[in-house]
């Protein structure tokens, strides 16, 4: 069914062909994805499977106008989890005008007109990990790279030069080749040149995250990808990756090591998106509930075609649809940030900052080491392959721009890190 | 004598205090001008930027920026974004802000009391952000409060005097100014709060969410004008039913 997402190189082995096309055809040859390898820490499972017991009871198609209608009709911002499920049913399509006016009213009253800008900082692409839809699988045939420190501070100094005060490091999951450590270090040499320093790396145990936030780094995204656990384990067939309650407890682990903030997210276009959609609500939700002084966030990206795969789409979800979950965050998570990354299209991103969003990335790369490239022509040297295209690429002194003449109020920081 | 608000051995003549955050910075001396104010707040973390804009360099001059200390989840943080406020240059004047909730950011009191005094031994002319609790209000006037700062229904809610009986119980104990602080939607209700015998009050997101926030600026200023006048002039009493005659039904009595 995934057929898709399988591409092979010709530079693998024949052992390494053999072994891929095992793990993608037989999943008896696949490991269980719900056990935890050893030293990955456990903790009290409660959270997640509250998410998971509601996300498999809830029925999209059971929803109706009359329930939409109801959810929309509150003068103040209450909404329900039964609402939000109502919102994000294909009954709410026709009032998707409705629930972007709303949806715009109360992310004005929590955040008036700013949005925060942002870029991402790809260190290495380094990955031990068989995810099928992604461009940083380690059977795909990439250049692959990691910066040194000195590489790292470079390319932060040409990022810092454009004027941008909040980085989000990143890394591709291989604890062997970008160990913590390693991230450690490009943290410290972040918060030399930046004033907010988020992390997307592999999930670490609560000590980790610990060290990662003495070293200057507050916030912690990890994508989930699907909450899906049968189709997790279908997309993602090697790795420690492959373990699914892991990864859906670092952002608590995150929390309780101390990090001021987290984010939550599915890649839709992976799953039902409706029930992703869901889950990646309900589990932001419950863990505010559960550490109220947590910031919390949701980033809300689609599928986008990869290095030697452009048939990658996000298949059912549309824009209309990814505003209709946008609108549905923000209704059920009135305070939460809304990241929309440059997978999305300038056009999106200018509408959506208006309606839900509260975040957005400019002059962004995923690839390795390019920044300098990017940002000032000049090429001198190799740089790693991307782990997905991107869409808008706007500079930042552009988007700072457009989002002025939208009458928008561009903030680079409003953060202080104590 | 002349009716000002004292505050810190500083004497104010305006009673209606800006925020100035959630909206354009472009907009801020438009809406200063036209709310009439001279008391401005703005987040210590927002002034944390170098690059490109500085809120700072947006407030106009003659202005006393009042700094708050949102982001601090607790007394010691507070504390240091406080001192680093003073460092930035933003003078002694501090609005304590702590939350432990980043859903409703409701004041943590308790922590509150506990930053104020140790920032007013410092010299801080201490603004305390507060759920409207009598005893934590006096505990505030005790470790060193310049005001406090009740708020009237959670921060950017619009939603008015959710907690009016409360406030008046602060009015009508506490002898520092007390100044309504967060959730005032309308300038009615701005109105309603100085007819209370608030000192003065406070507002962002009814302005940022506003048609035309100049205008509303003004509305504000008129509003808690309208509403200060009122209470010096010493409002009328309130009948719960019926009316009363101006002449006695026992007038004919003699003795």
């Amino acid at each position: 069914m995934d057929e898709q997402y399988f591409i092979d190189s010709a530079n693998l082995t024949e052992a390494q062909r053999k072994r891929k096309h095992t793990l993608e055809n037989d999943p008896a040859s696949r490991r269980s994805h719900m056990e935890f390898l050893p030293g990955m820490e456990q903790i009290d499972p409660t959270l997640r499977e509250t998410v998971l017991a509601e996300m498999n009871a809830y029925d999209p198609a059971q929803y109706t106008a009359l329930d939409v209608q109801r959810a929309l009709s509150h003068a103040d911002e209450r909404c329900s989890l039964e609402e939000f499920k109502a919102l994000l049913s294909p009954a709410a399509a026709p009032f998707l005008e409705q629930m972007a006016q709303k949806a715009s009213l109360v992310t004005q009253r929590h955040f008036g007109n700013t949005v925060y800008l942002f870029t991402p900082l790809y260190i290495a692409n380094y990955c031990e990990n068989y995810c099928v839809y992604c461009g940083f699988n380690c059977y795909n045939d990439i250049r692959r790279m990691q910066l040194t420190p000195e590489q790292i501070e470079h390319e932060m100094q040409v990022i810092a030069e454009s004027g941008m005060e909040e980085i989000l490091i990143l890394t591709g999951e291989s604890r062997a080749k970008s160990s913590i450590e390693y991230i450690g270090e490009a943290c410290k040499l972040a918060r030399k040149y930046f004033r907010l320093v988020g992390i997307e790396i592999y999930p670490v145990n609560t000590d980790e995250y610990r060290y990662l936030h003495e070293c200057g780094v507050d916030y912690v995204t990890v994508f989930q990808e699907t909450y899906d656990a049968d189709r997790y384990e279908q997309l993602h067939l090697a790795g420690h990756k492959r373990v699914f309650p892991y990864r859906f407890e670092a952002q608590e682990r995150a929390l309780l090591g101390g990090m001021r903030g987290i984010a939550c997210s599915a890649l839709l276009g992976l799953s039902d998106f409706r029930k992703d959609a869901l889950a990646t609500g309900l589990h932001a939700c419950l863990l505010q509930k559960k550490y109220p002084h947590a910031e919390i966030s949701l980033s809300c990206p689609r599928l986008r075609p990869i290095v030697n795969n452009d048939k990658i789409r996000p298949q059912d979800v549309g824009e209309k649809e990814l505003c209709q979950v946008l609108c549905a965050y923000r209704m059920f998570l009135p305070f939460a940030g809304i990241t929309v990354s440059s997978r999305e299209s300038a056009s999106f991103r200018n509408g959506i900052v208006k309606i839900a969003a509260t975040k957005i990335s400019a002059g962004v790369s995923t690839g390795i080491g390019d920044h300098e490239e990017k940002y000032t022509g000049k090429q001198d040297g190799e740089s790693g392959d991307g782990q997905f295209e991107i869409d808008d690429s706007r500079s930042l002194s552009r988007m700072y721009t457009d989002l002025e003449q939208e009458g928008l109020q561009p903030v680079l920081n409003e953060y202080l890190y104590v | 004598m002349e009716d000002t608000l004292k505050l810190g051995g500083r004497e104010f003549h305006a009673r209606f205090i800006l925020g100035s955050g959630k909206y354009s910075l472009s907009l801020i001396e438009a809406a200063v001008q036209y709310a009439g104010a001279e008391i401005i707040t703005l987040a210590v973390r927002r002034a944390n930027t170098q690059e490109h804009e500085n809120i700072l360099d947006y407030i106009p001059k003659g202005v006393t920026l009042l700094p708050n200390t949102s982001g601090a989840r607790n007394a010691q943080e507070a504390v240091r974004i406080a001192r680093l406020a003073r460092e930035l240059g933003c003078g002694d004047f501090v609005k304590i802000e702590i939350m432990r909730d980043t859903k409703y950011l409701l004041p943590d009191n308790a922590e509150t009391i506990k930053a104020t005094e140790i920032l007013a031994k410092e010299g801080f002319v201490v603004m305390p952000y507060m759920y409207p609790d009598l005893n934590a209000a006096r505990d505030l006037v005790n470790a060193g409060a310049a005001s406090v700062m009740p708020l009237a229904a959670p921060i950017g809610s619009n939603k008015g005097l959710a907690t009016r009986d409360f406030i008046q119980i602060l009015i009508d104990e506490i002898d520092l100014p007390v100044i309504v602080d967060a959730g005032i939607g309308r300038p009615s209700q701005a109105c309603e709060a100085m007819e209370m015998g608030a000192a003065a009050v406070m507002c962002n997101t009814a302005l940022a969410t506003a048609g035309d926030l100049p205008a509303m600026a003004e509305a504000f200023r008129k509003a808690v004008e309208a509403g200060r006048s009122a209470y010096l002039s010493g409002l009328g009493r309130v009948l719960e039913r019926g009316g009363a005659p101006s002449d006695t039904l026992t007038g004919f009595l003699h003795d």
